[in-house]
């Protein structure tokens, strides 16, 4: 690792699994240790072969939406969670803000959080000492240090927080994860002036957020992250302007029509979100229920604009069993799938019928209309991405 | 000397953080109680009278062993030991998950920390047992400081039980009844509140095997050294001195077992809790 780089990220991999079935109990172990349904995993990957490297006195930004593996990646330059693959170094200190406040206990003073906190982010008592008046000085707690936490109000545990964690670290590195967003206006001033005196120390400072603006004032470079890759590394402009493409891909309007819906009614789709990034289209449709069911048949169609039938699929094609639904209670089907779309409009057409298959609980055309913006425009409905090379036989 | 230094800098960290997480933990334990820190001291002394009542006016089953309602006390203290480091090593990773999942620090300090808390506890017990001591004119010997190397195998073995389950605890969530079962069968296995005589007379196989347990073995010795050498040790009960090196051995496998598997979970304890 060269001297001037201050953490070095090489083609880390991070993997999530999610058990269908967990063995949560022991019981499951012994009542079917060889019930393969046990063992069905689902790996998620939250993170596909990140590298890159922060330089020393470099305020770095990590962006991305959320989901997108921002804060996995970060929780992984903190050591919180292990790389399934690749490497991560880190030359100095590194003191990490995930949260503020972490292990604050009500039943303790302010001093004695103090302490508490300093310790966990890796200060014995005698550096504490030494800092404890600029400490409360910054939080602008003197009166109230040997109270205890739990008659605090939420402001003040923020401050006493922030200002344990910002004037004791006067580490090499700091993490930062999106601590702004609380505190009052006056707070969050201080917060600000707090990073630009971070930018003149010419600390290294590793700063996540989907905030653009903050990015854009404080962070000399930034990474992309977006669908668990790496989009772009870069100066922050070019990040920024990358960040708001993935959005405007993204237009979601319900048309909300109702005169294009029928059925029964006694399961019905309460409300529906789509989500489309450039690789995925996923597709949230919460479900509630006026009576019992077990095994209701659920689909979903796309349809363009023009009003040709582009996909679908339902819960019986897919051989899912959708499980027993109760009285009131609402439950969320995801569907996800490939981005293939071409640029255009679509409608998304979801449907819910009765075990039976026949009778028809709700059918809702056009629930949804979605915008699709492609890079470039096709006559087709379908963009899969085409491979198009000579062959020589 | 150098060595001294890089172990001090390699675990500057952890020793930081023991240190506030058992002043933590001692500060709020008693909180909200109206006596407080006197409940340390009060407990083993009403946990006295109990027995004193209960087996020497009543009872009267260990009538042939001298300071008998103190014998008792320091089995069932030892045994209280046991049974806190344990339940606390259950939950300890689960109950801070929270603080696992947001900082990156050495996991065992966790564990270490609710077990040094728990020591605190037995070492205030201790001292309130040789005030009995010298109340019941039980003859302070030097072979009493032996009682240290116990207490040593005594923590190793419960911390190593306790690393062992709180890895445990975050995969299988039945760990914790399981342990209470096995707790409530291991306080009738262990001679606590019966003298091990009473067992040899009725079956000495049986007996042999209760001794192996080094809770049991633990114990027997410290009552030996401490009130009375009518107590009949591992070395008595087997008839040979070697006997006690079965125990050793045992606490030297399970605190191995438990390094080597909490090391091998510790990484993923952020991601699975």
């Amino acid at each position: 690792m060269a001297e001037d780089t201050a953490i070095s990220i090489k083609s880390v991999s991070k993997n999530f699994k999610l058990p269908h079935e967990r063995a949560d109990s022991v019981k499951s172990l012994f009542v079917s240790p060889f019930n393969k349904n046990r063992k069905k995993v689902e790996v998620q990957h939250a993170l596909r072969d990140i590298s890159f490297d922060v330089k020393k006195g470099e305020f770095f930004g990590i962006v991305g939406r959320n989901g997108s593996g921002k804060s996995t990646l970060l929780k992984i330059i903190a050591g919180i969670y292990q790389p399934n693959k690749g490497e991560v170094k880190v030359n100095g200190r590194l003191v990490p803000f995930i949260e503020l406040g972490v292990g604050f206990n009500p039943e303790l003073t302010g001093r004695e959080n103090t302490y508490l906190n300093g310790a966990l982010l890796g200060f014995s008592e005698k550096e504490v000492d030494g800092k404890y008046k600029d400490i409360v000085e910054f939080a602008e707690l003197e009166r109230f240090m040997d109270q205890k936490l739990k008659n605090y109000s939420s402001g003040m545990q923020v401050r006493l927080a922030f200002s344990v964690a910002t004037i004791l670290a006067e580490s090499d590195i700091l993490l930062i994860d999106e601590v702004l967003a609380v505190g009052d206006a006056d707070f969050q001033r201080k917060c600000f002036t707090y990073f630009k005196q971070l930018k003149k120390d010419k600390k290294t400072v590793v700063f996540v957020s989907h905030d653009m603006s903050a990015v854009r004032e404080y962070c000399d470079r930034a990474i992309l992250v977006d669908d668990s890759v790496v989009v772009e590394i870069g100066e922050t402009d070019k990040i920024a302007q990358e960040y708001t493409k993935l959005f405007s891909g993204s237009t979601t309007t319900v048309a909300g029509q109702d005169k294009m819906r029928w059925g029964v009614g006694e399961m019905k789709t309460a409300d529906i979100d789509v989500s489309l990034s450039h690789k995925a289209i996923i597709i949230k449709q919460r479900i509630s229920s006026t009576r019992d069911m077990d095994d209701p048949v659920m689909g979903i169609r796309i349809r363009s604009a023009a009003g040709s039938e582009v996909m679908g699929t339902n819960t019986k094609i897919e051989k899912i069993s959708t499980g027993s639904f109760m009285r009131g209670q609402d439950r969320i089907i995801v569907w996800e799938m490939p981005n293939i779309l071409a640029d255009g409009d679509y409608y998304i057409d979801p449907a819910i019928i009765d075990p039976d298959g026949i009778t028809v609980q709700d059918w809702w055309d056009e629930a949804v209309k979605v915008k699709v913006k492609k890079d470039r425009r096709l006559p087709y409905t379908v963009d899969p991405g085409f491979k198009i090379y000579f062959s020589n036989k | 000397m150098e060595i001294f230094e890089k172990l001090k800098r390699r675990y500057r960290y952890s020793v930081i953080l023991l240190r506030q997480l058992v002043i933590t933990d001692f500060k709020i334990r008693y909180k909200g109680s109206v006596l407080g820190y006197v409940w340390t001291l009060l407990r083993p002394l009403a946990l006295f009278a109990v027995l004193y009542v209960v087996f020497v006016n009543f009872l009267r089953i260990g009538g042939d062993v001298p300071h008998f309602a103190v014998y008792l006390l320091l089995g069932v203290v030892l045994w209280n030991y046991f049974v806190e480091v344990t339940i606390n090593g259950v939950s300890a990773i689960v109950g801070k998950g929270d603080l696992l999942r947001k900082l990156f620090f050495p996991r065992y300090v966790i564990v270490i920390a609710g077990s040094f808390s728990a020591l605190i506890n037995l070492l205030v017990n201790l001292v309130v047992i040789a005030i009995f001591m010298i109340i019941n004119n039980v003859p302070f010997t030097l072979s009493i400081l032996w009682v240290i190397p116990l207490i040593i195998e005594l923590f190793i073995f419960s911390l190593s039980i306790a690393f062992i389950l709180s890895a445990l605890y975050v995969r299988f969530r039945d760990i914790n009844y399981i342990w209470e079962v096995v707790l409530q069968a291991g306080f009738y296995a262990t001679p606590i509140l019966y003298p091990i005589t009473m067992v040899v007379a009725m079956s000495p196989l049986v007996s042999r095997l209760m001794i192996l347990n080094p809770v049991a073995q633990i114990m027997q010795d410290a009552r030996y050294l401490a009130i009375t050498d009518k107590t009949l040790t591992i070395t008595g009960v087997y008839g040979n001195s070697f006997a006690r090196l079965i125990p050793l051995i045992i606490v030297i496998s399970v605190a191995i077992i438990g390094v080597v598997y909490f090391r091998k979970k510790s990484p993923s304890f952020a991601e699975e809790i």
